[in-house]
């Protein structure tokens, strides 16, 4: 394990008031560094500002962008907005969900992928839409998702068994 | 930091500039329109942006012929879109293997690629022209129009298009008391949702007295199924820039704050260049083109939560605590950001500021309604041919909207209801097709403008699962502070689901009623008090499918899980195998002929043996 004790470099101006950086936007670089929020950082945050921990976990339970737990490897976002919903993303959700054993919100127990659920991305002509490591996957269907999971599951083992025998 | 040695000195100084870059710009009348906002960039835009620039390097016309790649150029549904200028030629869903022919044909001998032409999906009849096709001819496209002939990231592009001519306007020509007046005249009204009067606002705020003021831009798009602002930030940031300098300066603000989703990324990139860029030319920051009035620019990113386009809220969130209403008044424009008069702008309310000054109050009238005037950007999407964005004088009807712009219903279905407002508005049914939208009539019908969602939904979609999903959000997303609204929409969303699963009574429908305006006359914010408005307007206009629901334990339109189910129809079935194959819960078995039969205790009603039968064998009840 990663000792985060008193890592607060990731943040380059002080924490406070209208003159300094907000608690909000140094989460998110706490966030952006670590793909969550470490106990350990958010303690020492806490120390550092002179804030309560229980604000500070406030803030990070409040705010959907905020996350507790680490990321998996491969992350699976599936856009439940209004057009999305109406165009179908649910039966497409709880097909991920089926095959990869977990729910929104969680990760694998393996930590290869988290399924989560985000409120609208914008691009509503492409809906349903579910966005695998940053890439955009429109039209969603059960069949679809898949098929694509598949493929993408086949790639990255692939990658991984080369990265094992380059290392050999 | 800031360059204010090579910036403008004044606004003759703009005007000079703005002369060379319309004269440079009148020497290169060829160019090609890339449409680079999200929706095409998904469609591979990127790649064709790409691949033209390669075509006219090798053809050695790259010197001649201009590519911009630009902000949403609205039929997103027909992407990758491209626009060739100077003849306007509108090409759909342009693959890689179709740019040779593009620029060897249509840019270099101006002739049309007749299989790239946008085809009207209800009449089949072909288009050249942009300007031509429905979808564009029945808009007024005051804000996105731009777009077609700008490069967001350029702030030469914005100049030459009379960019920032509005602020030189205003800086030298108007004190800041005659700009309220002028946006008062206009009858401006907040594009966010609630329709307040802008000039109002500005006033208010301009007669606070205090040794600091805020201006907000509210780029928070929270709404599902709305990407106007996110559009207009990423294809125009520099008139959302403007209207705020403007907005600044009228109120008496030193310091503006756009505050915008972290779900924006684009965004907040085009928009920071944006700032920089204007900054570089002394359009922002310490004496504004010699003007004495000094004014700078942040952004705040919000962190996903959908309370804080509440601008209470949205206030808190800014300075770092947890989005959270609070009562008003004191109003913002008293007591706002760090306890100082702020004012709390729309991204498309400030849009529309920097034309309103150039063109006066008079012109803005001249669209719209008595009381509600200008366009309004709509993102329409949902069971709609032409998805898009689409920007119309409010007063048109939701018919000309769906059926003209839109190109009617998706796949040949009926029409049912369309959402707007997003989870504060509702759902309005077939009679109100020929109603005008403006603020008063959609209110009036039990729904609000909102910040422009335009949901279309056909006899596929089902009301109460609508209003669930709605009232799913909406628990997510209240922050808990008022009781009301905490507990009476998670009870809303239990009898709601209880009526989806078919266990619901007539009882509870009526107490459904009730806990709604009991929530929306008892909570403290926007959040809560329109919270009901899903539920009510889908029970005042669809009464008689929930009744289907709880007596009948039937969703006609074949959606809520618990009440359908699929079977095979032994007369159409073919016993090809496909639905056995497919099924990802196993569930299709043989029979003792050889017949496909679904067992229903196994299936997962995911649809996948309707989506691939060929034979139109499976049915679902």
């Amino acid at each position: 394990m990663q000792d985060l004790k008193g890592d607060l470099s990731v943040l380059d101006k002080p924490v406070a008031g209208n003159n300094g950086v907000s608690l909000i936007s140094a989460m998110h670089d706490i966030q952006e560094k670590y793909s969550y929020l470490p106990e350990e950082v958010l303690r020492e945050l806490a120390a550092e500002t002179d804030t309560p921990l229980i604000e500070i976990y406030r803030i990070a339970t409040f705010y959907k962008h905020f996350s507790l737990t680490p990321k998996g490897k491969h992350r699976i976002v599936s856009c439940t907005g209004t057009a999305c919903h109406v165009r179908g993303i649910e039966v497409v959700n709880t097909e991920v969900s089926r095959l990869l054993g977990v729910e929104p919100g969680s990760t694998t127990a393996d930590g290869k992928y988290s399924l989560e659920t985000v409120n609208c991305l914008g691009a509503c002509a492409l809906a349903p839409l579910v966005v695998i490591d940053g890439e955009y996957y429109g039209n969603m269907t059960a069949s679809r998702i898949r098929k694509i999971i598949r493929k993408h599951d086949k790639k990255t083992e692939k990658t991984a068994c080369s990265c094992s025998s380059s290392a050999k | 930091m800031r360059n204010l040695q090579a910036g403008l000195k004044s606004p003759a100084d703009l005007e000079l500039m703005r002369k060379r870059l319309k004269e440079a710009r009148g020497r290169r009348e060829n160019y090609l329109a890339v449409c680079g906002d999200t929706g095409c960039t998904v469609w591979g835009s990127n790649t064709i942006k790409d691949s033209l620039q390669d075509c006219l390097k090798r053809k050695g016309f790259l010197e001649k012929v201009d590519i911009k790649f630009t902000g949403c150029l609205g039929l997103c549904e027909s992407g990758p879109v491209i626009i060739v200028f100077p003849q306007e030629i509108f090409y759909q869903k342009v693959k890689e293997a179709d740019i040779e022919e593009i620029i060897d044909k249509t840019v270099l001998k101006g002739e049309v690629v007749e299989r790239l032409l946008y085809e009207d999906p209800t009449s089949g009849q072909k288009y050249i022209y942009a300007s031509d096709i429905p979808f564009y001819k029945n808009q007024v496209r005051v804000l996105l129009g731009n777009n077609w002939i700008n490069d967001p990231n350029s702030i030469e592009d914005y100049i030459a298009i009379d960019g920032y001519k509005a602020l030189g306007r205003a800086l030298t020509e108007m004190s800041p008391a005659e700009v309220v007046e002028e946006i008062k005249i206009s009858h401006l009204r907040g594009r966010g949702g609630a329709g307040f009067p802008t000039g109002r606002k500005w006033e208010e705020c301009y007669k606070a007295s205090s040794d600091h003021k805020y201006i907000i831009c509210n780029a928070d798009e929270g709404d599902p199924g709305a990407f106007m602002d996110r559009s207009l930030l990423e294809g125009n940031p520099h008139a959302v820039l403007e209207g705020l300098i403007i907005g600044g300066y009228a109120v008496g603000a030193s310091e503006g704050i756009i505050y915008i989703r972290a779900e924006y990324p684009t965004a907040v990139d085009k928009l920071s260049l944006a700032i920089n860029n204007a900054e570089k030319l002394g359009l922002l920051g310490e004496n504004i083109m010699g003007s004495g009035f000094n004014f700078y620019v942040s952004i705040s990113i919000g962190a996903g939560a959908f309370v804080c386009g509440e601008t209470s809220a949205l206030v808190s969130s800014i300075e770092g605590k947890v989005g959270e209403p609070r009562q008003k008044p004191p109003h913002l424009v008293e007591r706002g950001l760090w306890n100082k008069p702020t004012v709390v702008n729309n991204v498309e309310t400030l849009a529309n500021v920097p034309y309103i000054i150039l063109n006066g109050a008079g012109e803005f009238c001249r669209t719209g309604t008595k009381e509600s005037r200008g366009t309004k950007i709509f993102s329409l999407v949902g069971k709609v041919n032409n998805t898009g964005l689409v920007e119309v004088p409010l007063g048109i009807t939701l018919r000309e909207i769906i059926f003209e712009i839109g190109g009617g219903i998706k796949d040949g279905g009926k029409f049912k209801a369309v959402q707007t407002g997003g989870p504060s508005g509702g759902c309005l049914p077939e009679m109100f097709l020929d109603s005008p939208v403006d603020f008063e009539e959609l209110k009036a019908a039990g729904s609000m403008m909102g910040s422009g969602g335009m949901i279309v939904m056909d006899e596929e979609t089902c009301m109460i699962d609508v209003a669930r999903y709605f009232l799913r959000f909406l628990k997510d997303e209240s922050c808990g502070k008022c009781f009301s609204c905490r507990e009476g929409i998670s009870r809303m969303l239990e009898i709601a689901d209880s009526i989806a699963r078919g266990t619901g009574s007539l009882e509870e429908l009526e107490l459904l009623k009730e806990l709604g305006s009991a929530v929306k006359d008892s909570s403290m914010c926007g959040l809560g008090q329109s919270s009901a408005n899903p539920v009510l307007s889908t029970i005042r206009y669809f009464e008689d499918e929930y009744k289907d629901h709880i007596l009948e334990n039937k969703c006609p339109a074949g959606v809520c899980r618990e009440l359908i189910s699929f079977d095979i129809d032994s007369v159409f079935c073919n016993t090809c195998g496909a639905c056995i194959k497919n099924c990802p819960a196993s569930a299709v078995c043989e029979d003792k002929e050889g017949q496909p039969v679904i067992i229903q205790e196994a299936c997962s009603k995911c649809g996948t043996c309707l989506e691939t039968c060929k034979h139109g064998a499976v049915l679902k009840r």
